[in-house]
């Protein structure tokens, strides 16, 4: 006869597993920022800014499909208001310090996020990824028609400008550590809301809204809130592109990066939080290739074709199967 | 000259032919959306670059194998039907029991894709397609100039869509797809052959976008990317009416069109913006769309 487990057992084993796995995440975490660090030395730092901007990006649409199960088809306007607001306020005002102008474009980009939530989150499932879409087309419009934005040629020549004042971001190494830092934290920030009793929330109203509203949660008010942290975070990554390619273009705003970013998350993994940014990295560095490429003509049909094949073969993304390989063989 | 709000009437009265016409593509590709979102509960994502194939079809064929307006206005959308019949056997039916979500995005997949390769192979610059002898020319109404084919495409786009409602309300076949959209479990248990009616029900849906592709080719400049645009707007008309009724659907259409047309004669600035906007404020008010039934 063996001894009946008492329940005080089961929840030390659970907590020693928690702690061990939280253990294994940190020291993932560690390794990779020591990676990041010293990937300067090795890769050029411009396209891994771009790879940072867009993981960022990513991380933040995550938010939204990945942890509170809403797919939004609009998310290429907040990455264009915020490259657009913070490229017109470094140009047109040569003073100021280039993280005002950055935070600026996050606060326009978080109002226009708010708008679109109030609308959106009227509607569930495929709808409110229409409604998104078509808000953002709206956005695009304005975009187009506006003189502030450049119109069709958008905006070129933004000063990166000194940061705080007094560091000069011209110089290709300050502004990379500076867009990793800004990656850093809008990545541990959405790590801390996932974590957090209203990530808990957010799950829940993923897997099952119903049941959230039957529980007593105000379930709008989460949705609201989730879309514009989100859209927030997007704009932020809008913004510190803009700083670094020094332009903002109709490009960011088109339905076409809406189903980017997209893509990016899905392959990477949804509903991890790693997965957006091996996603985008992956993506951008695909585009990149191809175009050096005799293949750089079909970039589109090629993305559309990894779409499928994503769709089809493998819904769980990079980390996700990686995690299900691990558990299967690793224990 | 007569004027209305200081418009002359001619002006106006063009605009809203225009608008007319666009709300008929409208009604046709939400009609089509529909009719797919019924049975499979998908919204095609797709539906723009089929409506694209039909017209690219209509232009490649002509350029090619000289085969004129009359049988490519059966031949294409049969040609893109097919097409859509393969996407739904070999793509759409292997995540059937997964989350919409990710039968838009597959959608979107494909959409991408064929966009893509024509762009390849055509580029982006419109294609030239004339239209027959018979259409050339007009006839003088008295207030407005209304040309053959603009009228042509007004009757054969409320014909299609009037045949497409009757075949759903009042067939057969109809209300088999009208009893799988209520239980498609229930009627595989008549012995009805559910994945064929699917396969054949998305077919159609697509079917009906190449055949607005068709008549699209010698108005509209023909290129890979025409279908983008127009599938956004046509999206947020879906949204206005709401996708409970198939009339609703083509009713909606045309209402848009012609909102948008009159927008264009009295502040074209707004004009591409415009069916947005009424989005937004059909969403504040109604949020389940004019037509829709459920919340």
């Amino acid at each position: 006869m063996s001894e009946p487990i008492s329940h005080a057992d089961i929840q030390k084993t659970m907590l020693q597993q928690q702690k061990a796995e939280q253990r294994k995440k940190q020291l993932l975490n560690l390794v990779l920022l020591v990676l990041l660090l010293a990937a300067p030395a090795v890769l050029y730092p411009v396209f891994l800014m771009k790879i940072l901007c867009f993981a960022l990006f990513a991380v933040a649409f995550n938010l939204l499909l990945g942890f509170t199960g809403l797919l939004s088809f609009g998310h290429a306007a907040f990455l264009a208001s915020g490259a657009y607001t913070t490229g017109y306020l470094l140009s047109t005002y040569p003073g100021l310090s280039t993280e005002m102008g950055i935070l600026a474009g996050t606060a326009a980009a978080t109002v226009l996020g708010f708008c679109f939530a109030v609308v959106a989150i009227r509607r569930q499932g495929i709808y409110f990824a229409m409604i998104t879409l078509a808000l953002a087309q709206l956005v695009f419009f304005f975009f187009v028609q506006s003189e502030f934005t450049g119109g069709e040629d958008g905006l070129h020549g933004v000063p990166r400008g000194y940061l705080f004042g007094f560091i000069d971001l011209s110089n290709n190494l300050a502004m990379y550590y500076f867009v990793l830092a800004v990656f850093l934290g809008g990545y541990l920030l959405v790590q801390r809301i996932v974590g957090s009793p209203f990530g808990q929330v957010l799950k829940a109203i993923k897997q099952n809204e119903a049941r959230t509203v039957s529980l007593g949660y105000n379930v709008n008010l989460y949705k609201l809130l989730a879309f514009v942290m989100s859209a927030g975070l997007a704009g932020l990554a809008g913004s510190v592109k803009t700083v670094v390619f020094q332009l903002a273009s109709l490009g960011d705003a088109q339905w076409h990066t809406s189903g980017e970013v997209i893509l990016m998350t899905l392959l990477g993994g949804t509903g991890t939080l790693l997965g957006p940014v091996i996603g985008a990295a992956f993506v951008v560095n695909l585009e990149y290739q191809l175009s050096q490429g005799p293949l750089g003509d079909w970039v589109d049909a090629i993305l559309g074709a990894i779409f499928i094949l994503t769709v089809i073969a493998f819904r769980s993304g990079i980390v996700g199967e990686v995690q299900k390989f691990m558990r299967k063989n690793l224990g | 000259m007569s004027e209305i709000l200081g418009v002359p009437v001619t002006v106006l009265s063009g605009q809203l032919l225009l608008g007319v016409i666009n709300g008929a593509f409208y009604a046709l590709l939400s009609l089509g959306l529909a009719v797919i979102f019924g049975l499979l509960k998908i919204i095609n994502f797709a539906h723009g670059a089929m409506y694209m194939l039909g017209a690219m079809a209509t232009v490649v064929l002509f350029d090619n194998l000289g085969v004129n307006y009359w049988v490519a206005l059966f031949v294409a959308p049969i040609m893109v039907g097919a097409l859509g019949v393969l996407i739904e056997y070999f793509l759409l039916r292997r995540i059937g029991g997964q989350d919409h979500i990710y039968s838009l995005l597959l959608t979107f997949g494909v959409a991408l894709m064929i966009q893509g390769i024509l762009t390849n192979i055509y580029g982006v610059s419109g294609l030239r397609y004339s239209m027959p002898d018979v259409f050339k020319g007009g006839m003088n109404l008295g207030f407005m100039f209304l040309p053959y084919y603009r009228a042509w495409v007004i009757v054969m786009a409320l014909l299609v869509c009037f045949g497409t409602w009757f075949m759903i309300e009042k067939t057969k076949l109809g209300s088999y797809l009208r009893a799988g959209t209520e239980d498609a479990q229930l009627m595989q248990g008549f012995g009805i052959n559910v994945p064929l009616l699917i396969s054949l029900t998305y077919g159609f849906g697509v079917m009906l976008a190449a055949f607005a592709g068709v008549l699209a080719a010698p108005i509209y400049s023909v290129t890979p990317v025409m279908g983008s645009h127009i599938l956004i707007v046509v999206f947020a008309v879906v949204v206005i009416g709401g996708m409970g009724s198939i009339s609703g659907a083509i009713i909606t259409g045309i209402l848009m069109g012609i909102i948008e047309g009159l927008t264009k004669t009295f502040y074209p600035q707004a004009s591409s913006a415009v069916i947005f906007l009424v989005m937004v404020i059909v969403l504040l008010i109604r949020p389940s769309g004019l037509f829709g039934k459920e919340a």
